[in-house]
């Protein structure tokens, strides 16, 4: 039974279910659940963030650029405590602070607002270089789509990304081959090919997800090409 | 000090950013040679990020989103048109300030043809929520308005232009300058026309008010300072920019608008900026016949 008030006692085993309260894009579902494991290893073992961290300065960043489908991504922020559970069924309501796509202006703990592609990996080479600037031992962790990529924006991104070396950013791509030319060679040769450390592996493993978030990549920004089912 | 707005903006710049370890700036090449020094001085902060402007309004964005204030800077159609989902998203809908100055407004480089004209860009930046936009008509006053903008964090438009006023106005930002006084007629003249304007109107019976902050409009001074039942925009980008914001200032008030501006065309003719001003009736002679023309209509 998932009520008000279940803070992190909730698990991977009920990101289903709280994907299911919410209703009403079901056009984005298969988009949604691509990057369901993504997102909860990272919340689960990798980020160093929490909902009493969410101004904390040095915390992890995670930007879902691929805004389409956040379900799994409200689902992850409610079993970790970010929102309440019950706040889930008010999805895509007028008064709700979930949108179909999300807003970090409503919801404590997104760094950035998208929905439009191509934008959060330009937004996190940004917060990179701020971070670094500063001094901050916080990473960067944007989350991209394999179709996404086919925004310019992100090339000019990981063109520039690799020359300033920015060892603190990590470009998380969920391919479900949506991309309607496809990528030659492969999505991590693509980021090679511009100075990334990059690695290709299976999207619905968590064990090999969290050992490529961990990996080192001193000197290099580090491409994680989290491979899914196709989408239908 | 510098001679134009531009090599002020540089010589500015690198002083805040000596100051003010908040302030950053994102180049894409453009500006690059002027901002040398403090490329070399502060590179976790001055980046350039080469010819890739949507790249650098979101790095801006990012930069904001990580507690510094950033300045962005190139010639207005890459600073603006180019990435203008960037404006309106990474700053804009994420809701973090920066500063955006351009240079070539308009048509200020004319030999390089349409695409380094904007005279679009202060229209198009107003259709945005929360944005200040500063149109200076001096380099004075362009240093002025960039240091008022690093005091904040609101998101900033700061139009250069090579066009300029002879002298400058002791302005306060976000306010019209009461330049004179008449009872015929209102003349808001904007940045570097005032000086074309006050020859254009020398012996008219106007008010000349001098506008540096296009957006928000300050609608307080034009109802206080309103001289008869006609209002004349003189602005150097497109026509008509303000007209809505004139209407609203004053609809409870009887009155008239003529817009004086660049027209909405097509123009493809090269040459210099003088040219141009005079082709689309932007001297003083063609402000002079607009503004007869329309107080001859108005009586």
């Amino acid at each position: 039974m998932l009520t008000t008030g279940t803070i992190p006692t909730l698990g991977y085993a009920d990101l289903r279910r709280l994907m299911d309260l919410q209703l009403g894009d079901e056009k984005h579902a298969l988009s949604a659940t691509s990057t369901l494991d993504v997102i909860w290893v990272l919340y689960d073992r990798i980020l160093r963030t929490g909902p009493d961290r969410v101004d904390d300065p040095d915390r992890d960043r995670f930007l879902l650029s691929k805004g389409h489908g956040p379900m799994a991504y409200y689902a992850v922020l409610a079993a970790k405590g970010f929102i309440d559970v019950d706040t889930l069924r008010t999805f895509g309501r007028y008064e709700s602070m979930l949108g179909h796509h999300p807003d970090r202006n409503l919801v404590p703990g997104i760094e950035i607002s998208s929905g439009s592609l191509g934008h959060g990996l330009g937004i996190a080479v940004g917060m990179a270089l701020g971070l670094r600037a500063r001094r901050s031992p916080a990473r960067v962790f944007c989350l991209v789509g394999d179709a996404e990529l086919d925004e310019g924006s992100n090339h000019e991104a990981i063109a520039f990304a690799g020359r300033a070396r920015l060892d603190n950013l990590i470009c998380v791509a969920v391919d479900n081959h949506s991309s309607s030319h496809g990528w030659p060679g492969g999505l991590a040769a693509r980021f090679a090919l511009e100075g990334w450390s990059s690695t290709a592996v299976d999207g619905r493993s968590c064990v090999d997800l969290e050992r490529a978030f961990g990996a080192e990549h001193v000197g290099r920004p580090r491409a994680v090409v989290a491979a899914v089912e196709a989408k239908a | 000090m510098s001679a134009t707005m531009r090599e002020r903006f540089y010589v500015t710049a690198t002083e805040l950013v000596d100051v003010d370890e908040r302030l950053a700036v994102v180049l894409a090449d453009i500006g690059a040679s002027g901002m040398s020094q403090a490329l070399r001085a502060h590179p976790d902060r001055v980046i350039n990020v080469g010819i890739r402007e949507q790249l650098m309004i979101g790095v801006a964005s990012g930069l904001a989103l990580t507690g510094f204030r950033p300045i962005v800077h190139s010639f207005a159609p890459f600073a603006v048109e180019r990435p203008f989902e960037m404006l309106k998203l990474d700053l804009g809908h994420v809701d973090v300030g920066a500063i955006v100055v351009s240079v070539g407004a308009s048509f200020d480089m004319p030999a390089y043809g349409r695409t380094h004209e904007t005279p679009e860009d202060v229209a198009l930046l107003a259709t945005l929520p929360e944005w200040r936009i500063y149109v200076p008509g001096h380099p004075a006053e362009s240093e002025q308005l960039l240091r008022a903008a690093a005091r904040t964090d609101e998101r900033v438009y700061l139009r250069l232009s090579e066009q300029s006023n002879r002298l400058d106005r002791p302005i306060t930002p976000g306010r019209l300058y009461v330049e004179r006084r008449g009872t015929e007629a209102t003349v808001i003249a904007a940045g570097p026309l005032l000086d074309a304007t006050l020859e254009a109107t020398a012996d008219m019976d106007v008010t000349v008010l001098y506008m540096t902050t296009a957006r928000p409009f300050d609608a307080d001074t034009l109802r206080g300072a309103l001289a008869g039942n006609l209002v004349v925009l003189v602005e150097p980008y497109l026509s008509g920019t303000s007209s809505a914001e004139v209407a609203a200032a004053l609809d409870d008030v009887p009155h008239r608008i003529a817009a004086i501006g660049v027209p909405n065309v097509e123009h493809r003719k090269y040459g210099t900026w003088q040219e141009h001003n005079a082709a689309h009736g932007l001297d003083a002679h063609g402000i002079r016949a607009r503004i007869l023309r329309a107080l001859a209509r108005n009586a």
